[in-house]
């Protein structure tokens, strides 16, 4: 190392100049290295003026996005140990550095910071502030990291870098590399990525016995890489038995990818019909069960997406744990309001559905404005947990988003838990009993006032409950109940007023036809569409797909 | 000579009449009233009630600067509450009812298309501070936000050149800004040399939330091994669950990046924008901008609003601009009559806040750079590429077949929105569509 690269802070100016005649020769001498990777630096300049791996981290913190990136490219031909995790850092966004000459750089895992080159624990107090990086850089970066990531001890990094050399193209290089790689790695997963890996690099070879053995191997395969290169060779190689080889491993791909499509359709429709079960539920109570019109249903679910903002707000320590306190928080306060509003308003209105219909949606209205006085017009930001966020990913084509995954069974928990405490609880008994017959039910000594009001509540609880749930899919803002209103009620209409059964299965077939019909006709068509359809079933069955029967069904 | 004699009477009574009432009004007469037309409920409340309070801010600023021509400056709030048709009857409000001099307002198209006939007809000025569609221009609006020269092309530019993207997604929201802006894009694209197959277009309803299904075409569109990109005009919130959408899948920026022309400070500040990094927005001004203007602008905000955490954005420079223009105009016409400021407004001068100087241009729209920026985890922009000098904003696209030949020029001897330079006459009100 030239000690007249190194800077002292006391001797700014003739520094800089001084880091300029360093970095000059350096900068011409990286493009070389760019330009052709066979010449090492080992040029009479070069070699006296190298700067350290601790200059060049530090040089990461300034200069524009441009400098940054030849010191990366410098940074890579560095064969220190630390080199990893700074990459790593760097392209997550974890590396920090402040204002300070020479900067402090630090790597930030989680809540804990470590400086970048001691390894030293910090204490954050070092005003540190994120290198920024650009796409371009992140390319650039990715690629290094995967080399250097093919020994990392995790097994989804070391997967991760397989991935990358897939994409990024395998030549001589990284194809010894990753023999070298093979003979050494225990995880399957990452043993069958380097296979994919080499055989598409054996696509190219001149030996056409070995290019046969590379068809046959990708032919299951769903990578999209490996898909592509099989298709270069179908379309346009001279050889037409190998054309033929590789149409033919297309084609048994093509059937594996369409199989994995219907599955992941499927598994939409499913998750967006869920989605509308959450919505629907609470009003299958209200409208279904008490035949109330409750055009505020919307809101109801708003004020208990609100609630888990407010449990975020209250407790951002607890943000892991935050959706599991709004769940019953959202439950308690929308009963309450939902209790507040039949006490107040609906109790008046039993009987006469235009007025309830006019006086909720005034009151929907008054809440929306309500929450835009109280806490502003804007959406609040809502955060996700940790272990909600990110997919599960069975294979190249079908990954699953675990939100989705998440919310499909907590909606079918909150109907199975609606419907024990509809069939198993006295609660439930009662509510049935007034809800078939009112007069016969007091006659045996129901407080009927008390149990419609529990109803109530108990339909604006579960409304709640969604909006916990729609709260990590959809904004959280004063509109998020007009959004679900109209949905929700086709729902319950579809299914038949009353049957809680009836509304599980046409939440699901509605989110089913629509995620089918979206890719063809769009996704403002494929809503019409189906409202369409609504319009003519009720037609043809006015009481849903699960009408009442017997005496319930009479009036 | 009669009938001249007439008019001559009766403007001497209506001025004898306007001196009486001014007399008996003498407070209203020493203010000069600047109308804000922002929705604060419904759903346009939250991207307008910022606008609200910038015009509040801008108001108050110059009022302790000492006002406009020696009188106060004072606001008329008034709320349109989104409903397009509701702009209308507010703007003739504020003209017949407040008299204001100037209104400083809309959001979407729609409301600005509501208040245009109103705005002829009763001879007002509207600063409209949005980026829009272009395929306008009236006398009486002055477009301070980006037309698609300013914003939409220069992002597709970037795209296709810097990062080789070859694979196209146009993706809106389904109303007249994003479907005109895609026929824009698409007949560019076209004339680049873009095939049919490699341009996908998608609409969705404005406040769309289940974007499962459309992220899963977008990745499988970009999946043939040609560089792909989604060039989004989708509006409004419904950006945040797309967004978290493409997160969950996967869809990195390196991969497919995103470009948006409707996503800037204040919509991502409502979100976690962790999974969003890399994607991109093409505006004419960032909030990290790095120039004093900006700083002091960002100050002033804050102590305004006494929230050190609100963000600034594209739209409340586009009023910042769009405010000091009529101020100097006002000062250079020396009143606030509607036509001689218009006049006046034509060539004014003020510096915008990315560093620069915006001139008001002849069609009524304005200078401006052009900024392309990465989305940052702290909600913020850095800066990939800037264009090294303003883009004068041009109302007619030359795209299209049906406005290609045309331009717009208030100032004499044309004094028209839409001048066919081909058949040199003025098309006047057909050119519509």
């Amino acid at each position: 190392m030239n000690p007249l690269c190194r800077i002292t802070p006391r001797h700014t100016l003739p520094a800089v100049l001084l880091w300029l005649t360093c970095l000059l020769p350096l900068h011409a001498n990286a493009q070389t290295t760019d330009s052709a990777p066979e010449e090492t630096p080992s040029t009479a300049a070069a070699e006296a003026q190298q700067p350290t791996f601790e200059q060049l981290v530090q040089q990461l913190a300034g200069g524009s996005l441009r400098d940054r990136a030849a010191t990366v490219n410098q940074l890579s031909s560095q064969s220190d140990e630390r080199l990893a995790d700074v990459f790593n850092a760097l392209v997550a966004g974890d590396l920090l550095a402040n204002k300070d000459k020479p900067p402090v750089i630090a790597i930030r895992d989680g809540e804990r910071l470590t400086d970048a080159l001691s390894g030293a624990d910090l204490t954050g107090t070092q005003r540190l502030r994120r290198i920024p990086v650009n796409n371009s850089l992140r390319t650039q970066l990715r690629g290094q990291v995967a080399q250097l990531n093919l020994n990392h001890p995790n097994t989804d990094k070391r997967y991760a870098a397989v991935e990358r050399f897939i994409r990024d193209g395998v030549d001589d290089e990284t194809a010894a590399l990753l023999r070298a790689h093979q003979q050494v790695e225990d995880s399957g997963r990452v043993q069958d990525a380097i296979t994919t890996a080499l055989a598409v690099y054996q696509l190219q070879s001149d030996d056409r016995a070995i290019r046969l053995a590379a068809i046959d191997e990708l032919s299951g395969s769903l990578e999209q890489e490996a898909r592509n290169a099989l298709r270069g060779i179908a379309e346009n190689d001279a050889d037409a038995e190998l054309r033929s080889a590789a149409a033919e491993a297309i084609e048994s791909i093509q059937s594996r990818i369409s199989f994995y499509r219907f599955v992941e359709n499927l598994f939409f429709g499913l998750s967006l019909g869920s989605v509308l079960l959450l919505a629907a539920i609470g009003l299958a109570i209200t409208f279904g069960v008490m035949g109330v019109i409750n055009m505020a249903h919307g809101e109801l679910i708003m004020i208990g997406a609100y609630t888990t903002w407010g449990v975020q707000v209250l407790f951002p320590d607890l943000i892991e744990w935050s959706l599991l306190i709004a769940v019953p928080a959202a439950f308690l306060i929308t009963a309450l309001v939902g209790i507040a509003i039949e006490r107040g308003v609906i109790r008046f209105l039993y009987g006469r559905p235009l007025e309830t219909l006019l006086a909720t949606f005034g009151l929907s209205l008054v809440l929306q404005q309500a929450v835009r006085t109280l806490f502003s017009p804007l959406n609040r930001s809502v955060s996700s947990p940790e272990w909600i966020s990110g997919t599960l990913s069975i294979n190249p084509v079908l990954s699953i988003t675990y939100t989705r995954l998440y919310i499909l069974i907590f909606g079918l928990m909150v109907f199975f838990a609606l419907m024990l405490v509809m069939k198993r609880t006295t609660l439930g008994l009662k509510v049935r009993a007034v809800s078939q017959n009112r007069a016969m039910a007091r006659a045996v000594g129901v407080r009927s006032s008390w149990v419609d009001a529990l109803t109530f509540g108990l339909g604006s609880g579960v409304a709640g409950v969604a909006g916990v749930a729609l709260s990590q899919l959809t904004n959280v803002g004063p509109n998020l109940g007009q959004a679900y209103i109209i949905d929700s009620f086709m729902v319950v209409v579809f299914g038949g007023v009353g049957n809680l059964w009836g509304t599980l299965v046409s939440a699901m077939s509605l989110g089913l036809i629509n995620n089918f019909l979206e890719p063809y006709a769009g996704a403002m068509l494929a809503k019409v569409l189906v409202l369409i359809m609504l319009i003519l079933f009720i037609q043809k069955k006015p009481k849903g797909l699960f009408p009442q029967k017997g005496r319930a069904a009479a009036d | 000579m009669k009938l001249k004699n007439l008019v001559k009477k009766a403007g001497a009574l209506g001025v004898a009449c306007s001196m009486a009432l001014g007399a008996l009004s003498v407070q209203a007469e020493e203010t000069i009233k600047v109308g804000v037309l922002h929705s604060l409920s419904g759903t346009m409340a939250i991207s307008e009630t910022t606008l609200k309070d910038t015009m509040l801010m801008l108001i108050e600023e110059q009022n302790k600067k000492g006002g406009l021509l020696g009188k106060k400056l004072e606001p008329v709030v008034v709320d349109p509450a989104s409903n397009w048709p509701l702009f209308a009857e507010r703007t003739r409000e504020l003209l017949e009812q407040h008299h204001v001099d100037a209104i400083f307002g809309c959001w979407t198209s729609v409301s600005r298309k509501s208040v245009l006939p109103v705005i002829e007809e009763l001879n007002g000025m509207l600063f409209y501070p949005v980026q829009y569609e272009g395929e306008e221009s009236s006398r009486n609006v002055f477009y301070t936000g980006a037309a698609p020269n300013q914003q939409a092309i220069p992002a597709v530019d970037y795209l296709k050149d810097e990062l080789g993207v070859e694979r196209w997604v146009l993706a809106g929201t389904d109303y007249v800004y994003p479907r005109t802006t895609n026929r824009i894009l698409e007949a560019y694209l076209k004339s680049a040399g873009v095939a049919e197959d490699d341009i996908m277009i998608n609409y969705t309803p404005f406040g769309h939330s289940d974007w499962q299904n459309i992220v899963a075409e977008i990745k499988r569109f970009g999946s043939t091994g040609k560089k792909t990109a989604v060039v989004s005009t989708i509006n409004g919130d419904a950006n945040v669950p797309f967004y978290r959408e493409l997160g969950n899948q996967g869809v990195s920026a390196e991969d497919i990046p995103v470009v948006a022309f409707s996503v800037g400070e204040e919509e991502l500040s409502g979100i976690d924008t962790t999974p969003l990094v890399g994607h991109m927005a093409a505006w004419n001004y960032f909030m990290s901008e790095d120039t004093p203007e900006n700083e002091a602008f960002i100050n002033t905000w804050h102590e305004f609003t006494g929230d050190e955490k609100r963000v600034t954005n594209d739209p409340m420079e586009a009023h910042y601009i769009g405010f000091n223009m009529w101020v100097k105009a006002v000062e250079k016409a020396g009143t606030t009559d509607t036509d001689k400021v218009i006049d006046a407004m034509v060539g004014v001068e003020v510096p915008n806040l990315t560093g620069g100087t915006s001139t008001m241009l002849p069609n009524h729209h304005i200078t401006k750079p052009v900024l392309i920026g990465e989305i940052q985890d702290d909600g913020q922009f850095l800066t990939v590429s800037s264009t090294d000098e303003l883009v004068p904003g041009d109302a007619w696209s030359d795209y299209l077949e049906g406005s290609k030949d045309l331009i717009s020029d208030w100032t004499a001897p044309i004094s028209c929105g839409n001048y066919n330079t081909k058949t040199k006459t003025c098309v006047g009100a057909q050119a519509e569509e």
